[in-house]
Protein backbone atom coordinates (compact mmCIF):
# COMPACT_ATOMS: atom_id res chain seq x y z
CA UNK A 1 0.00 0.00 0.00
CA UNK A 2 2.50 2.54 -1.01
CA UNK A 3 1.54 6.26 -1.37
CA UNK A 4 3.22 6.41 -4.65
CA UNK A 5 0.66 4.22 -6.86
CA UNK A 6 -2.49 6.54 -5.11
CA UNK A 7 -4.27 8.09 -7.87
CA UNK A 8 -3.88 11.53 -7.19
CA UNK A 9 -7.77 12.78 -5.95
CA UNK A 10 -7.43 16.63 -6.68
CA UNK A 11 -10.15 17.64 -4.30
CA UNK A 12 -9.41 21.64 -3.04
CA UNK A 13 -10.07 22.18 0.08
CA UNK A 14 -12.50 25.41 -1.07
CA UNK A 15 -16.48 24.31 -2.56
CA UNK A 16 -14.26 26.13 -5.80
CA UNK A 17 -13.62 23.78 -8.74
CA UNK A 18 -16.01 21.36 -8.68
CA UNK A 19 -17.25 18.99 -10.54
CA UNK A 20 -20.58 17.45 -9.44
CA UNK A 21 -23.58 20.74 -9.48
CA UNK A 22 -26.70 19.66 -7.68
CA UNK A 23 -29.19 19.95 -10.32
CA UNK A 24 -32.86 21.17 -10.73
CA UNK A 25 -35.48 19.46 -8.72
CA UNK A 26 -37.19 18.63 -11.85
CA UNK A 27 -33.93 16.85 -12.76
CA UNK A 28 -32.72 15.49 -9.55
CA UNK A 29 -36.20 13.61 -8.80
CA UNK A 30 -36.42 11.53 -11.78
CA UNK A 31 -32.65 10.90 -11.72
CA UNK A 32 -32.45 9.59 -7.81
CA UNK A 33 -35.37 7.34 -8.98
CA UNK A 34 -33.67 5.93 -11.35
CA UNK A 35 -30.84 5.28 -9.36
CA UNK A 36 -32.59 3.04 -6.64
CA UNK A 37 -34.49 1.45 -9.73
CA UNK A 38 -30.98 0.52 -10.93
CA UNK A 39 -29.67 -0.37 -7.67
CA UNK A 40 -32.80 -2.73 -7.12
CA UNK A 41 -32.22 -4.45 -10.47
CA UNK A 42 -28.77 -4.97 -9.43
CA UNK A 43 -29.47 -6.69 -6.51
CA UNK A 44 -32.04 -9.04 -8.18
CA UNK A 45 -29.48 -10.14 -10.46
CA UNK A 46 -27.03 -10.91 -7.52
CA UNK A 47 -29.59 -12.95 -6.18
CA UNK A 48 -32.12 -14.29 -7.76
CA UNK A 49 -33.60 -16.23 -5.29
CA UNK A 50 -36.45 -14.48 -3.96
CA UNK A 51 -37.76 -14.38 -7.73
CA UNK A 52 -37.53 -17.97 -7.40
CA UNK A 53 -39.30 -18.24 -3.68
CA UNK A 54 -41.83 -15.35 -4.17
CA UNK A 55 -42.93 -17.45 -7.59
CA UNK A 56 -44.40 -20.40 -5.50
CA UNK A 57 -47.21 -18.64 -3.60
CA UNK A 58 -49.24 -17.65 -7.13
CA UNK A 59 -48.40 -20.91 -8.69
CA UNK A 60 -50.43 -22.58 -5.47
CA UNK A 61 -52.89 -19.99 -5.54
CA UNK A 62 -53.70 -20.19 -9.25
CA UNK A 63 -53.26 -24.42 -9.72
CA UNK A 64 -54.68 -25.11 -5.78
CA UNK A 65 -57.07 -22.77 -5.55
CA UNK A 66 -57.86 -21.55 -8.94
CA UNK A 67 -58.57 -25.48 -10.41
CA UNK A 68 -60.97 -26.67 -7.18
CA UNK A 69 -63.04 -23.07 -7.16
CA UNK A 70 -63.28 -23.42 -10.93
CA UNK A 71 -65.39 -26.84 -9.97
CA UNK A 72 -67.43 -25.85 -7.15
CA UNK A 73 -68.50 -22.73 -9.66
CA UNK A 74 -69.45 -20.97 -6.55
CA UNK A 75 -68.23 -17.75 -7.51
CA UNK A 76 -70.02 -15.63 -9.98
CA UNK A 77 -67.87 -14.40 -12.79
CA UNK A 78 -68.99 -11.91 -15.78
CA UNK A 79 -70.64 -14.53 -18.55
CA UNK A 80 -67.77 -15.61 -20.94
CA UNK A 81 -65.07 -15.85 -18.33
CA UNK A 82 -63.79 -18.36 -16.50
CA UNK A 83 -62.70 -18.22 -12.54
CA UNK A 84 -59.01 -18.63 -13.28
CA UNK A 85 -58.56 -15.90 -15.87
CA UNK A 86 -60.71 -14.03 -13.48
CA UNK A 87 -58.50 -15.01 -10.54
CA UNK A 88 -55.06 -14.11 -12.72
CA UNK A 89 -55.57 -10.23 -12.06
CA UNK A 90 -56.04 -10.86 -8.70
CA UNK A 91 -53.10 -13.05 -7.54
CA UNK A 92 -51.21 -10.62 -9.70
CA UNK A 93 -52.19 -7.78 -7.44
CA UNK A 94 -51.97 -9.78 -4.19
CA UNK A 95 -48.80 -11.05 -4.81
CA UNK A 96 -47.50 -7.30 -5.77
CA UNK A 97 -49.07 -7.00 -2.24
CA UNK A 98 -47.09 -9.82 -0.33
CA UNK A 99 -43.76 -8.21 -1.76
CA UNK A 100 -44.38 -4.19 -0.77
CA UNK A 101 -45.71 -4.70 2.55
CA UNK A 102 -42.36 -6.20 3.85
CA UNK A 103 -40.40 -3.27 2.31
CA UNK A 104 -40.79 -1.49 5.67
CA UNK A 105 -38.31 -4.04 6.52
CA UNK A 106 -35.67 -3.22 4.45
CA UNK A 107 -35.80 0.34 5.38
CA UNK A 108 -35.33 -0.79 9.14
CA UNK A 109 -32.60 -2.70 8.03
CA UNK A 110 -30.99 -0.36 6.02
CA UNK A 111 -31.51 2.03 9.25
CA UNK A 112 -29.92 -0.27 11.59
CA UNK A 113 -26.79 -1.06 9.45
CA UNK A 114 -26.29 3.35 8.47
CA UNK A 115 -27.07 2.52 4.88
CA UNK A 116 -30.10 5.00 5.37
CA UNK A 117 -27.76 7.55 7.48
CA UNK A 118 -25.86 7.43 4.90
CA UNK A 119 -27.90 7.77 2.23
CA UNK A 120 -29.96 10.65 4.06
CA UNK A 121 -26.59 12.65 4.25
CA UNK A 122 -26.47 12.61 0.08
CA UNK A 123 -28.31 15.18 -1.66
CA UNK A 124 -31.24 13.24 -1.94
CA UNK A 125 -34.92 14.83 -0.46
CA UNK A 126 -36.63 12.74 1.64
CA UNK A 127 -39.49 12.71 -1.14
CA UNK A 128 -36.62 11.38 -3.93
CA UNK A 129 -34.95 9.14 -1.51
CA UNK A 130 -39.12 7.30 -0.11
CA UNK A 131 -39.92 7.67 -4.29
CA UNK A 132 -36.86 5.39 -5.13
CA UNK A 133 -37.81 3.08 -2.95
CA UNK A 134 -41.17 3.21 -3.57
CA UNK A 135 -40.56 2.80 -7.53
CA UNK A 136 -37.92 -0.27 -6.72
CA UNK A 137 -40.68 -2.27 -4.96
CA UNK A 138 -42.49 -1.34 -8.53
CA UNK A 139 -39.66 -3.36 -9.96
CA UNK A 140 -39.66 -6.55 -8.06
CA UNK A 141 -43.58 -6.57 -8.47
CA UNK A 142 -42.84 -6.77 -11.77
CA UNK A 143 -40.99 -9.56 -11.83
CA UNK A 144 -44.30 -11.14 -10.40
CA UNK A 145 -46.18 -10.06 -13.13
CA UNK A 146 -43.83 -12.02 -15.79
CA UNK A 147 -44.68 -14.94 -13.23
CA UNK A 148 -47.93 -15.03 -13.56
CA UNK A 149 -48.13 -14.28 -17.31
CA UNK A 150 -46.02 -16.93 -17.84
CA UNK A 151 -48.12 -19.30 -15.52
CA UNK A 152 -51.22 -17.68 -17.46
CA UNK A 153 -50.06 -19.51 -20.51
CA UNK A 154 -49.09 -22.22 -19.28
CA UNK A 155 -52.15 -23.73 -17.53
CA UNK A 156 -54.26 -21.69 -20.71
CA UNK A 157 -55.77 -18.87 -19.10
CA UNK A 158 -57.87 -17.02 -21.40
CA UNK A 159 -56.08 -13.47 -20.76
CA UNK A 160 -55.71 -10.85 -23.68
CA UNK A 161 -52.26 -10.44 -25.01
CA UNK A 162 -52.46 -7.06 -26.54
CA UNK A 163 -49.02 -5.64 -25.72
CA UNK A 164 -50.09 -2.68 -24.83
CA UNK A 165 -52.43 -4.19 -22.40
CA UNK A 166 -49.42 -5.85 -20.84
CA UNK A 167 -47.44 -2.88 -20.05
CA UNK A 168 -50.65 -1.10 -18.61
CA UNK A 169 -51.06 -3.90 -16.20
CA UNK A 170 -47.52 -3.93 -15.55
CA UNK A 171 -47.98 0.25 -14.55
CA UNK A 172 -50.84 -0.76 -12.56
CA UNK A 173 -48.90 -3.45 -10.67
CA UNK A 174 -45.97 -0.79 -10.06
CA UNK A 175 -48.61 1.64 -8.70
CA UNK A 176 -49.76 -0.57 -6.42
CA UNK A 177 -46.83 -2.04 -4.85
CA UNK A 178 -45.02 1.87 -4.72
CA UNK A 179 -48.71 2.01 -2.80
CA UNK A 180 -48.22 -0.57 -0.31
CA UNK A 181 -44.08 -0.16 0.07
CA UNK A 182 -45.38 3.42 0.81
CA UNK A 183 -48.05 2.38 3.19
CA UNK A 184 -45.14 -0.31 4.48
CA UNK A 185 -42.19 2.60 4.90
CA UNK A 186 -44.82 4.58 6.96
CA UNK A 187 -45.59 2.53 9.37
CA UNK A 188 -41.96 1.62 9.81
CA UNK A 189 -41.28 4.88 10.41
CA UNK A 190 -43.95 4.70 13.61
CA UNK A 191 -42.60 1.70 15.00
CA UNK A 192 -38.97 1.60 14.42
CA UNK A 193 -38.78 -1.95 14.97
CA UNK A 194 -38.38 -4.98 12.79
CA UNK A 195 -40.69 -7.62 14.78
CA UNK A 196 -43.59 -5.08 15.42
CA UNK A 197 -43.65 -4.35 11.67
CA UNK A 198 -43.40 -7.84 11.06
CA UNK A 199 -46.17 -8.55 12.70
CA UNK A 200 -48.22 -5.32 11.66
CA UNK A 201 -47.17 -6.81 7.99
CA UNK A 202 -48.67 -9.69 9.09
CA UNK A 203 -51.87 -8.36 10.05
CA UNK A 204 -52.57 -6.11 7.66
CA UNK A 205 -51.48 -8.26 4.29
CA UNK A 206 -54.49 -10.54 4.49
CA UNK A 207 -57.08 -8.52 5.87
CA UNK A 208 -56.22 -6.07 2.49
CA UNK A 209 -56.11 -9.22 0.73
CA UNK A 210 -59.99 -10.19 1.31
CA UNK A 211 -61.65 -6.91 1.56
CA UNK A 212 -60.75 -6.37 -1.76
CA UNK A 213 -61.98 -7.85 -5.04
CA UNK A 214 -59.47 -10.11 -5.84
CA UNK A 215 -60.49 -13.23 -5.18
CA UNK A 216 -64.48 -12.86 -5.95
CA UNK A 217 -66.75 -9.90 -7.25
CA UNK A 218 -67.94 -6.55 -4.84
CA UNK A 219 -71.44 -7.72 -5.38
CA UNK A 220 -70.78 -10.86 -3.30
CA UNK A 221 -69.81 -9.36 -0.38
CA UNK A 222 -71.64 -8.33 2.93
CA UNK A 223 -72.60 -4.60 2.55
CA UNK A 224 -69.89 -3.49 5.43
CA UNK A 225 -67.05 -5.43 3.15
CA UNK A 226 -68.51 -3.56 0.33
CA UNK A 227 -67.31 -0.17 1.62
CA UNK A 228 -63.96 -1.31 3.23
CA UNK A 229 -63.48 -2.64 -0.09
CA UNK A 230 -64.50 0.80 -1.68
CA UNK A 231 -61.95 2.43 0.17
CA UNK A 232 -59.22 -0.22 -0.50
CA UNK A 233 -56.76 0.78 -3.28
CA UNK A 234 -56.04 -3.40 -3.55
CA UNK A 235 -59.41 -3.25 -5.39
CA UNK A 236 -58.51 -0.14 -7.79
CA UNK A 237 -55.47 -2.28 -9.26
CA UNK A 238 -57.62 -5.51 -9.12
CA UNK A 239 -60.33 -3.96 -11.43
CA UNK A 240 -57.90 -2.19 -13.54
CA UNK A 241 -55.90 -5.46 -14.12
CA UNK A 242 -59.16 -7.35 -15.09
CA UNK A 243 -59.94 -4.63 -17.19
CA UNK A 244 -56.55 -4.42 -18.98
CA UNK A 245 -56.18 -8.30 -18.97
CA UNK A 246 -59.79 -9.77 -19.40
CA UNK A 247 -61.20 -7.05 -20.58
CA UNK A 248 -64.41 -6.71 -18.09
CA UNK A 249 -65.81 -3.39 -18.05
CA UNK A 250 -64.34 -0.90 -15.63
CA UNK A 251 -63.54 2.55 -14.66
CA UNK A 252 -60.09 2.27 -15.61
CA UNK A 253 -59.06 5.91 -15.44
CA UNK A 254 -60.82 6.21 -12.12
CA UNK A 255 -58.69 2.69 -11.13
CA UNK A 256 -55.21 4.84 -12.17
CA UNK A 257 -56.43 8.07 -10.85
CA UNK A 258 -57.15 6.49 -7.32
CA UNK A 259 -53.60 4.49 -7.33
CA UNK A 260 -51.69 7.49 -8.53
CA UNK A 261 -53.21 9.40 -5.71
CA UNK A 262 -52.55 6.93 -3.03
CA UNK A 263 -49.27 6.92 -4.28
CA UNK A 264 -48.85 10.34 -3.91
CA UNK A 265 -50.22 10.44 -0.30
CA UNK A 266 -48.05 7.39 0.79
CA UNK A 267 -44.90 9.18 -0.45
CA UNK A 268 -46.12 12.05 1.65
CA UNK A 269 -46.74 10.25 4.26
CA UNK A 270 -43.40 8.40 4.43
CA UNK A 271 -40.97 11.35 3.88
CA UNK A 272 -43.05 12.68 6.26
CA UNK A 273 -42.24 10.27 9.65
CA UNK A 274 -38.42 9.10 7.77
CA UNK A 275 -36.44 11.69 10.15
CA UNK A 276 -37.63 9.47 13.00
CA UNK A 277 -35.25 6.80 11.47
CA UNK A 278 -32.45 8.67 11.09
CA UNK A 279 -32.05 9.25 14.28
CA UNK B 1 -21.24 36.22 9.67
CA UNK B 2 -21.53 36.52 6.01
CA UNK B 3 -18.47 38.48 5.52
CA UNK B 4 -15.84 36.16 6.93
CA UNK B 5 -14.45 33.78 4.87
CA UNK B 6 -16.20 30.12 5.31
CA UNK B 7 -14.02 28.36 6.92
CA UNK B 8 -15.45 24.39 6.49
CA UNK B 9 -17.07 24.10 9.69
CA UNK B 10 -18.53 26.60 12.28
CA UNK B 11 -20.27 25.79 15.32
CA UNK B 12 -21.68 28.18 18.30
CA UNK B 13 -23.46 27.34 21.02
CA UNK B 14 -24.67 24.34 19.46
CA UNK B 15 -26.73 22.16 22.07
CA UNK B 16 -29.10 19.18 21.33
CA UNK B 17 -31.29 17.04 23.50
CA UNK B 18 -33.07 14.08 23.88
CA UNK B 19 -35.86 14.34 26.40
CA UNK B 20 -34.23 15.10 29.01
CA UNK B 21 -30.51 14.09 28.10
CA UNK B 22 -28.60 17.34 26.91
CA UNK B 23 -26.51 15.60 24.58
CA UNK B 24 -24.24 18.18 23.11
CA UNK B 25 -24.51 21.21 25.72
CA UNK B 26 -23.77 24.40 24.16
CA UNK B 27 -20.60 23.85 22.04
CA UNK B 28 -18.36 26.13 19.81
CA UNK B 29 -16.04 25.55 17.73
CA UNK B 30 -14.31 25.90 14.04
CA UNK B 31 -12.03 23.87 11.48
CA UNK B 32 -9.42 25.68 9.40
CA UNK B 33 -9.33 24.82 6.30
CA UNK B 34 -7.13 20.93 5.42
CA UNK B 35 -7.13 20.89 8.73
CA UNK B 36 -7.68 17.05 10.39
CA UNK B 37 -9.90 17.83 13.58
CA UNK B 38 -10.52 15.21 16.08
CA UNK B 39 -13.44 15.00 18.54
CA UNK B 40 -12.44 12.98 21.40
CA UNK B 41 -14.73 11.04 24.39
CA UNK B 42 -16.07 8.15 26.05
CA UNK B 43 -19.04 6.71 24.39
CA UNK B 44 -22.28 9.18 24.97
CA UNK B 45 -19.98 12.01 24.87
CA UNK B 46 -21.92 13.61 21.87
CA UNK B 47 -19.22 13.50 19.34
CA UNK B 48 -21.44 11.60 17.07
CA UNK B 49 -24.82 14.16 17.67
CA UNK B 50 -22.45 16.68 16.35
CA UNK B 51 -21.48 15.05 13.31
CA UNK B 52 -25.19 14.15 12.60
CA UNK B 53 -26.23 18.03 13.45
CA UNK B 54 -23.24 18.70 10.72
CA UNK B 55 -24.36 16.34 8.41
CA UNK B 56 -28.24 17.76 8.38
CA UNK B 57 -29.57 14.53 9.55
CA UNK B 58 -30.87 15.75 12.79
CA UNK B 59 -31.76 19.66 13.75
CA UNK B 60 -29.93 21.59 16.12
CA UNK B 61 -32.06 22.20 19.51
CA UNK B 62 -30.37 26.13 19.45
CA UNK B 63 -26.93 27.22 18.51
CA UNK B 64 -25.79 27.57 14.67
CA UNK B 65 -24.06 24.54 12.51
CA UNK B 66 -22.39 26.05 9.21
CA UNK B 67 -20.29 23.88 6.84
CA UNK B 68 -18.43 26.49 4.12
CA UNK B 69 -20.77 29.20 5.86
CA UNK B 70 -24.12 27.50 4.84
CA UNK B 71 -26.46 26.91 7.28
CA UNK B 72 -26.75 23.00 8.28
CA UNK B 73 -30.35 23.57 8.59
CA UNK B 74 -31.77 26.24 6.09
CA UNK B 75 -29.17 25.01 3.26
CA UNK B 76 -29.07 21.46 4.25
CA UNK B 77 -28.65 19.88 -0.19
CA UNK B 78 -25.94 22.36 -0.15
CA UNK B 79 -24.63 21.25 2.79
CA UNK B 80 -24.72 17.60 1.70
CA UNK B 81 -23.24 18.25 -1.50
CA UNK B 82 -20.20 19.52 0.02
CA UNK B 83 -19.06 16.45 2.61
CA UNK B 84 -17.93 13.29 2.46
CA UNK B 85 -19.94 11.32 5.30
CA UNK B 86 -19.11 7.80 6.86
CA UNK B 87 -20.86 7.04 9.98
CA UNK B 88 -19.70 4.90 12.96
CA UNK B 89 -21.78 1.77 11.51
CA UNK B 90 -20.38 -0.58 8.42
CA UNK B 91 -22.65 0.97 6.01
CA UNK B 92 -21.98 -0.67 2.42
CA UNK B 93 -24.69 -2.36 0.93
CA UNK B 94 -24.01 -6.20 0.96
CA UNK B 95 -25.95 -7.41 -1.53
CA UNK B 96 -24.34 -5.32 -4.19
CA UNK B 97 -20.60 -5.55 -5.78
CA UNK B 98 -18.09 -2.98 -4.47
CA UNK B 99 -18.14 -1.31 -7.50
CA UNK B 100 -21.90 -0.90 -7.49
CA UNK B 101 -21.75 0.87 -4.24
CA UNK B 102 -19.30 3.05 -4.87
CA UNK B 103 -21.59 3.77 -8.47
CA UNK B 104 -24.37 4.22 -6.63
CA UNK B 105 -23.09 7.15 -4.64
CA UNK B 106 -21.62 8.72 -8.02
CA UNK B 107 -24.72 8.91 -8.99
CA UNK B 108 -26.41 10.21 -5.60
CA UNK B 109 -23.68 13.06 -5.75
CA UNK B 110 -24.76 13.79 -9.40
CA UNK B 111 -21.44 13.10 -11.40
CA UNK B 112 -21.61 13.93 -14.64
CA UNK B 113 -22.11 10.42 -16.43
CA UNK B 114 -19.01 10.76 -18.56
CA UNK B 115 -17.12 11.12 -15.20
CA UNK B 116 -18.75 8.41 -13.38
CA UNK B 117 -17.14 5.43 -14.48
CA UNK B 118 -13.30 7.27 -14.20
CA UNK B 119 -14.16 8.60 -10.79
CA UNK B 120 -15.48 5.19 -9.36
CA UNK B 121 -12.45 3.40 -10.54
CA UNK B 122 -9.97 6.15 -9.45
CA UNK B 123 -11.47 6.05 -6.13
CA UNK B 124 -11.47 2.38 -5.49
CA UNK B 125 -8.03 2.26 -6.62
CA UNK B 126 -7.00 4.84 -4.31
CA UNK B 127 -8.32 2.54 -1.25
CA UNK B 128 -7.09 -0.89 -2.92
CA UNK B 129 -10.06 -2.56 -3.90
CA UNK B 130 -9.26 -2.06 -7.45
CA UNK B 131 -8.61 -6.17 -7.62
CA UNK B 132 -11.93 -6.87 -5.53
CA UNK B 133 -14.73 -4.24 -6.99
CA UNK B 134 -16.59 -6.95 -8.70
CA UNK B 135 -17.10 -9.06 -5.88
CA UNK B 136 -19.62 -8.44 -3.26
CA UNK B 137 -19.37 -6.06 -0.74
CA UNK B 138 -20.95 -8.73 1.97
CA UNK B 139 -17.19 -11.01 0.87
CA UNK B 140 -15.28 -8.10 2.48
CA UNK B 141 -13.01 -7.92 5.44
CA UNK B 142 -13.59 -5.34 7.76
CA UNK B 143 -10.95 -3.31 6.86
CA UNK B 144 -11.82 -3.64 2.90
CA UNK B 145 -15.08 -2.66 4.01
CA UNK B 146 -14.25 0.67 5.84
CA UNK B 147 -12.06 1.38 2.77
CA UNK B 148 -14.82 0.83 0.67
CA UNK B 149 -16.78 3.10 2.49
CA UNK B 150 -14.19 5.86 2.37
CA UNK B 151 -14.15 5.66 -1.58
CA UNK B 152 -18.63 6.00 -1.22
CA UNK B 153 -17.35 9.53 0.80
CA UNK B 154 -14.56 10.31 -1.88
CA UNK B 155 -16.34 9.66 -4.36
CA UNK B 156 -17.67 13.21 -4.69
CA UNK B 157 -14.46 15.14 -4.11
CA UNK B 158 -15.72 16.58 -0.93
CA UNK B 159 -14.22 19.58 0.03
CA UNK B 160 -15.28 18.22 4.27
CA UNK B 161 -14.81 14.60 5.18
CA UNK B 162 -16.31 13.84 7.92
CA UNK B 163 -15.44 10.43 9.67
CA UNK B 164 -17.40 9.07 12.60
CA UNK B 165 -15.63 6.61 14.08
CA UNK B 166 -13.44 5.14 11.32
CA UNK B 167 -11.87 2.21 12.87
CA UNK B 168 -14.45 1.41 15.75
CA UNK B 169 -14.42 -2.64 15.79
CA UNK B 170 -11.34 -3.54 13.52
CA UNK B 171 -8.31 -5.27 13.97
CA UNK B 172 -5.40 -3.43 14.88
CA UNK B 173 -4.18 -4.28 11.19
CA UNK B 174 -7.55 -3.16 9.18
CA UNK B 175 -7.35 -0.08 11.37
CA UNK B 176 -3.71 0.77 10.15
CA UNK B 177 -4.69 0.55 7.20
CA UNK B 178 -7.55 3.04 7.44
CA UNK B 179 -5.26 5.90 9.07
CA UNK B 180 -2.89 4.67 6.46
CA UNK B 181 -5.80 5.58 3.37
CA UNK B 182 -6.49 8.58 5.70
CA UNK B 183 -2.79 10.18 6.32
CA UNK B 184 -2.67 9.40 2.18
CA UNK B 185 -5.59 11.47 1.50
CA UNK B 186 -4.95 14.81 3.18
CA UNK B 187 -0.77 14.99 2.35
CA UNK B 188 -2.24 14.62 -1.53
CA UNK B 189 -5.30 16.70 -1.18
CA UNK B 190 -5.35 18.38 1.50
CA UNK B 191 -9.00 18.11 3.00
CA UNK B 192 -10.48 19.03 5.66
CA UNK B 193 -11.42 16.00 7.69
CA UNK B 194 -13.50 16.19 10.78
CA UNK B 195 -13.57 12.57 13.37
CA UNK B 196 -14.84 11.45 16.49
CA UNK B 197 -12.86 8.19 17.89
CA UNK B 198 -12.25 6.97 21.27
CA UNK B 199 -8.74 5.65 20.69
CA UNK B 200 -6.38 8.51 22.00
CA UNK B 201 -3.61 6.55 19.81
CA UNK B 202 -5.71 7.53 16.62
CA UNK B 203 -6.23 11.14 17.68
CA UNK B 204 -2.56 11.33 18.28
CA UNK B 205 -1.39 9.70 15.07
CA UNK B 206 -4.09 11.47 13.07
CA UNK B 207 -5.16 15.21 14.17
CA UNK B 208 -3.63 18.37 14.30
CA UNK B 209 -6.30 19.69 16.41
CA UNK B 210 -8.51 17.29 19.09
CA UNK B 211 -10.98 18.70 21.05
CA UNK B 212 -12.01 16.33 24.69
CA UNK B 213 -15.58 16.24 25.17
CA UNK B 214 -17.44 14.91 28.07
CA UNK B 215 -21.38 15.01 28.77
CA UNK B 216 -22.13 17.11 25.78
CA UNK B 217 -19.19 19.70 26.40
CA UNK B 218 -15.82 20.43 25.53
CA UNK B 219 -12.86 20.07 28.38
CA UNK B 220 -10.00 20.73 26.58
CA UNK B 221 -8.78 21.96 22.91
CA UNK B 222 -5.89 22.14 20.93
CA UNK B 223 -3.00 20.41 19.58
CA UNK B 224 -2.58 17.29 20.65
CA UNK B 225 1.28 18.45 21.02
CA UNK B 226 0.01 21.00 23.54
CA UNK B 227 -2.35 19.24 25.55
CA UNK B 228 0.63 16.86 26.45
CA UNK B 229 2.74 19.94 27.08
CA UNK B 230 0.15 21.44 29.43
CA UNK B 231 0.44 18.33 32.23
CA UNK B 232 4.29 18.49 31.93
CA UNK B 233 6.85 16.19 30.03
CA UNK B 234 6.14 12.15 29.42
CA UNK B 235 2.26 12.85 29.34
CA UNK B 236 0.88 10.73 26.83
CA UNK B 237 -2.85 11.25 25.36
CA UNK B 238 -3.93 9.07 27.73
CA UNK B 239 -2.99 10.97 30.71
CA UNK B 240 -4.34 14.51 29.55
CA UNK B 241 -7.75 12.32 28.62
CA UNK B 242 -8.14 10.76 32.57
CA UNK B 243 -7.04 14.31 33.48
CA UNK B 244 -9.46 15.88 31.90
CA UNK B 245 -12.03 13.69 32.40
CA UNK B 246 -11.90 11.82 35.65
CA UNK B 247 -13.59 9.16 36.87
CA UNK B 248 -16.89 10.22 35.77
CA UNK B 249 -16.78 7.70 33.35
CA UNK B 250 -17.59 4.80 34.82
CA UNK B 251 -21.21 6.75 34.74
CA UNK B 252 -21.07 7.03 31.29
CA UNK B 253 -22.96 3.53 30.57
CA UNK B 254 -25.81 4.38 32.63
CA UNK B 255 -26.86 7.35 29.99
CA UNK B 256 -29.34 6.20 27.41
CA UNK B 257 -26.90 7.58 25.04
CA UNK B 258 -24.23 5.50 25.95
CA UNK B 259 -26.56 2.65 25.63
CA UNK B 260 -27.21 3.37 22.41
CA UNK B 261 -23.63 3.73 21.23
CA UNK B 262 -22.45 0.59 22.80
CA UNK B 263 -25.48 -1.56 21.11
CA UNK B 264 -24.14 0.64 17.82
CA UNK B 265 -20.77 -0.77 18.34
CA UNK B 266 -21.71 -4.30 18.69
CA UNK B 267 -23.70 -4.27 15.94
CA UNK B 268 -21.07 -3.51 13.85
CA UNK B 269 -18.40 -5.50 15.65
CA UNK B 270 -21.77 -8.13 14.47
CA UNK B 271 -21.52 -7.25 10.91
CA UNK B 272 -17.48 -7.58 10.95
CA UNK B 273 -18.37 -11.40 11.86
Amino acid sequence: MSAARVAPLSASAEPAGRTSVLPPWWRLYPSRIVTFWLVELRKIRHDRTELYTRAVQPVLWLVIFGETFSRIRAIPTPPGVTYLAYLAPGIMAQSALFIAIFFGIQIIWERDSGILTKLMATPTPRVALISGKAFAAGVRAVSQVVVILALSALLRIDIGWNPLHLLGAALMVVLGAAFFSCLSMTIAGLVLHRERLMGIGQAITMPLFFASNALYPVKVMPGWLQVVSAVNPMSYEVDGLRAMLIGTPSALWLDFGVLAAAVVAGIAAAALVLPRLAR
Amino acid sequence: MAAEPAVPVACSELTVSFGAVRAVDGVSFHLASGEVYGLLGPNGAGKTTTIRVLTTLIPAGSGRAAVFGHDVRREAMVVRHLIGYLPQQLSTDFALSGYENVWLFARLFDLPRRDREPRVREVLESMGLDDVRDRLAGTYSGGMIRRLELAQALVNRPALLILDEPTIGLDPLARSSVWEKVQELRRETGMTVLLTTHYMEEADVLCDRIALMHHGRFLAEGTPTSLKAALGPGTSLDDVFRHHVGAAIDDEEATPQGGRDVRRTRRTAQRLG
